[in-house]
Order: structure tokens, then C-alpha cells, then sequence
């Protein structure tokens, strides 16, 4: 267990916890790495995921999206995207490992959301709509107050999958030599500094699993207050997780 | 890369075919042994699941918990252990498979209905017997959504073993590629493995169709 003690060793060395490479700088990296293109993403994918569900157009497009999105390796989209963003970094300020990193993490984000969004709608009962309906909602306010308050948990869920791997892929960014926590992992390797490799291994598992507690905080408290007895049964209908990345 | 490096070398590809089958093989073995290794745990784990219900929660909790570990920090973490080594990327690529197989096994085996268990019973059928005649074949399109989930995601994660030493066709992604700026090992590997994952996954489907021939039959007739 020598290692575990080298890389708290490292993790409460005061020369960590200051300046560019310093650990709350990389965090807030990583924070921003991850944020940036989960928020682009969520933007994309819920319209698309709602209009596909609210009307079952392109349902097909909602499901296959999800399955070739769990076969998409996401080193691979990195290594992918690389080549096609090098001109727009050629000559610029940018680390050319940056726009790869973001594109990737993007098209990575979008497909659990999307899947999501469009189950969440689907799998309410056409009877509370048909009923809203009946009461002379306008399919805007089908939406907004029956549908997606009740497709909430749903759609929160695919989003937590999203930010889950979103994170966690983040970490592969270091590779094209961009910043984040996964630095001092590959330093850590390439010095055969124990250190550094297993206190930045830490702080990235860390990071993920307060990501996912994060998120699945929201998707209970997302439960509408009319369906809260129901919560357990929501919990227990549990979708299957996203790839770990 | 020089700005008029070509996307792919189709002369490079040409004369690599041996490199790029042999590290195909070595992608394949990879992730053979981790969704090998992975189900022989997973179906033992469902299985004292079952005999002693409040194993669950904690063999939930702790695959989970692996299960959101990043690929890179996991094998950070089993680096001053077992080094950068084949070993290391195994126990990292077999803890991820243990959630979904988990899950999937302990699914399949409680799809099945208790009158059909029942009747095997009362058969004189040993709890053994039961789980091997009728129980699991009974589960078996559930377990194989979970393996064909485990084997796709496996497949991805092989290649960021690379980053270790290892790697299968992540090789050509990380080494000869990002290293070494050359888009056609890039495309080269990716390619591949997403066509291996995709490959993979009608395989697993087929064997699917064969371990269940009534399932066909069945839609034949009705």
C-alpha cells in the first residue's frame, strides 16, 4: 500500500495546491473541459429528443443513435476529430489538442440525452396526454406541463450518463497534451512518479463519482411532487448505465 | 502534421497489413479474456446473490462505484501494482464488465417465471439441474444483451490501454498516430475497432439465435 501513501503524500503537499499546474487549477480545467461541451450538448439533444418524442417522428433515429453512441470509442473520437480541427488551430494561440477535445466530448454527450429524452416522453401514458389534450391544452402545453414534468427523471437520467462520461473522457484530453486532471496521470507515467499518478488517479475518481452523485440528486429531486410515492419505482426502473469512458 | 499530410496513406495501409492484423488479434484476445474473465464473476456473483439476497446492495454499490472510475485513473491506480502491464489492463477492463453482467445475469435468471421453476421442482429437478436445463435457457436473451453491451463497451476501452503500453489497436490511435502525427494510423485503428464492436455484436446476436432455437420457431409458426 506504499503507493496509496506516496499519493496522498502528493495530494497534501502544499506545492500541489497553487499556480497553473497547481490542483485547483486543473480541476477547474477539467470542470470547464467537461461543462462547456455537456451545456452544448444539452441544448442540441433536448429539443431533438423532445420534438422526436412528443411527436414519434424519427424514433428509429432517437434509438440507433443511443446503440452506435455505446460502440463509439471515445479515444477514438478524440484521435478522429484531431486531424479535421488541426487547420483551425495552425497558427493560433489554441492548443491543438482543444477543439479535438471539446468536438469529441460533444458528440460523446449528445446520443444518452437524446435516447433519453425521446424514452422519457414515450413511456408516459397516452392517457394523461390524451386527457390534457381533452381539456384543451395546445401541444405546447402538452409539453411543457404534462410531458416533460413527468418525463423529467428520464430525461435527467440520460443526462447523468452524459455528464458521467463526459468527465470521465475529459481525462483522455491530457493525451493531446490539453490540461484537466488526466496531466497528472500521463506525467505521472511518463516521470514514474507514483506520486502524481495515483493522487491525480484519485482526484479523478473522485471528481466522476461527485459528478454522478451530483446528478443523481437531481434526477430524484426531479421526481414530480404528485408521483413522489412512486419514487422507488422510478429508482428501480433504473436505465442501463452509459460506457465507462 | 504538415498541412498537406493526407488524411489516409492508403500505400502506409498497404504496407502494414500484417501489423494491423496482428494487433485485430490482439484487440480480440484482450477483450475475449476481460469478457471471459468478467461473465466467470459476474454469473458467481448472481449466483450468491440469489442464495443470500443482501449481497445486492453491496456488489451493486462496488461495481457502480468501478463502473464510474475513469478508464485512465483505473489504471493509474493498479500501475505501482501490477505495472504497466497486460495484467493491469485486464483487472481494469474486467472491473467494468462486472456491473452490466451482474445486472443482466440476476435479470435474466429472475425473468423467469416461478410456476415454470415450480414445475421443475416438482419434477425431482436438483437446484443445479434446474439452473442448467431450465432456468438459464430460459435467461439467455437477457444475459446475451448484457455481454453484447459488456463486449462493445470492452472493445472501446481496449484501446485506451495504449496509454499503458498496451493496447490492441489503440496503438495505432496513440502511438504511431497522436504521437506521431499521422492521421492514417488514427482512422486505421478507429475504424477498426468501432468495426470490430459492430462485428462483435452481430456475432453475439447470432449466437444468441442459436443457443435459442425455439425463440425462432416460435416465429416461424405464430
Amino acid at each position: 500500500m506504499d503507493f496509496l501513501g506516496a499519493g496522498i503524500a502528493w495530494l497534501t503537499d502544499a506545492a500541489q495546491w497553487s499556480g497553473a499546474e497547481g490542483i485547483p487549477n486543473r480541476i477547474w480545467e477539467h470542470v470547464l473541459i467537461s461543462g462547456i461541451p455537456l451545456i452544448a450538448a444539452l441544448l442540441v439533444a433536448v429539443p431533438v429528443g423532445l420534438y422526436i418524442g412528443h411527436t414519434g417522428r424519427g424514433a428509429l433515429f432517437a434509438v440507433s443513435l443511443g446503440n452506435i453512441g455505446r460502440a463509439l470509442p471515445s479515444l477514438g473520437i478524440l484521435g478522429i476529430v484531431l486531424p479535421l480541427t488541426l487547420p483551425l488551430t495552425a497558427g493560433t494561440d489554441i492548443p491543438l489538442g482543444l477543439p479535438p477535445t471539446l468536438v469529441a466530448l460533444f458528440a460523446l454527450a449528445i446520443p444518452p440525452i437524446v435516447t433519453n429524452a425521446y424514452v422519457g416522453l414515450r413511456e408516459i401514458d397516452r392517457d394523461l396526454v390524451e386527457a390534457g389534450r381533452g381539456m384543451g391544452m395546445r401541444e405546447s402545453q402538452l409539453l411543457t406541463q404534462v410531458e416533460l414534468p413527468l418525463a423529467l427523471p428520464v430525461i435527467l437520467a440520460g443526462v447523468r450518463t452524459s455528464a458521467v462520461q463526459v468527465v470521465a473522457t475529459a481525462t483522455l484530453g491530457a493525451v493531446l497534451g490539453i490540461g484537466g486532471l488526466g496531466r497528472y496521470i500521463l506525467d505521472g507515467i511518463s516521470q514514474n512518479d507514483d506520486g502524481q499518478l495515483v493522487g491525480g488517479a484519485l482526484l479523478v475518481a473522485l471528481l466522476a463519482i461527485i459528478t454522478e452523485l451530483i446528478f443523481a440528486g437531481l434526477q430524484r429531486a426531479s421526481v414530480s411532487r404528485g408521483l413522489q410515492p412512486q419514487r422507488r419505482a422510478f429508482e428501480l426502473a433504473g436505465q442501463a448505465p452509459g460506457p465507462p469512458a | 502534421m504538415r498541412p498537406d499530410e493526407p488524411l489516409i496513406r492508403f500505400d502506409w495501409i498497404a504496407r502494414n497489413l500484417g501489423e494491423i492484423g496482428q494487433r485485430v488479434g490482439e484487440h480480440l484476445v484482450m477483450t475475449l479474456v476481460a469478457v471471459g474473465i468478467g461473465f466467470v464473476i459476474s454469473f458467481a456473483l448472481a449466483l450468491a446473490i440469489r442464495r443470500w439476497r443482501s449481497l445486492a446492495g453491496p456488489v451493486l454499490a462496488v461495481s457502480g462505484v468501478l463502473y464510474t472510475i475513469p478508464s485512465l485513473g483505473l489504471f493509474a491506480l493498479l500501475i505501482p501494482i501490477t505495472g504497466l502491464s497486460i495484467v493491469s489492463a485486464e483487472i481494469a477492463l474486467v472491473s467494468y464488465t462486472l456491473l452490466i453482467l451482474v445486472r443482466n445475469i440476476l435479470a435474466g435468471l429472475e425473468s423467469v417465471p416461478a410456476e415454470v421453476s415450480e414445475a421443475a421442482i416438482g419434477m425431482g429437478y436438483t437446484p443445479w439441474q434446474r439452473l442448467w436445463a431450465i432456468e438459464l435457457p430460459i435467461a439467455v436473451p437477457i444475459i446475451v444483451a448484457g455481454v453484447r453491451i459488456a463486449t462493445v463497451t470492452t472493445i472501446g476501452l481496449v484501446t485506451v490501454t495504449s496509454l499503458i503500453g498496451q493496447g490492441g489497436l489503440g496503438y495505432f490511435i496513440v502511438v504511431v498516430g497522436i504521437r506521431q502525427f499521422f492521421p492514417t494510423a488514427i482512422y486505421v485503428g478507429a475504424g477498426l475497432s468501432i468495426a470490430l464492436a459492430l462485428v462483435a455484436d452481430l456475432a453475439l446476436l447470432a449466437l444468441q439465435a442459436g443457443l435459442t432455437p425455439w425463440a425462432r420457431a416460435r416465429g416461424t409458426a405464430g
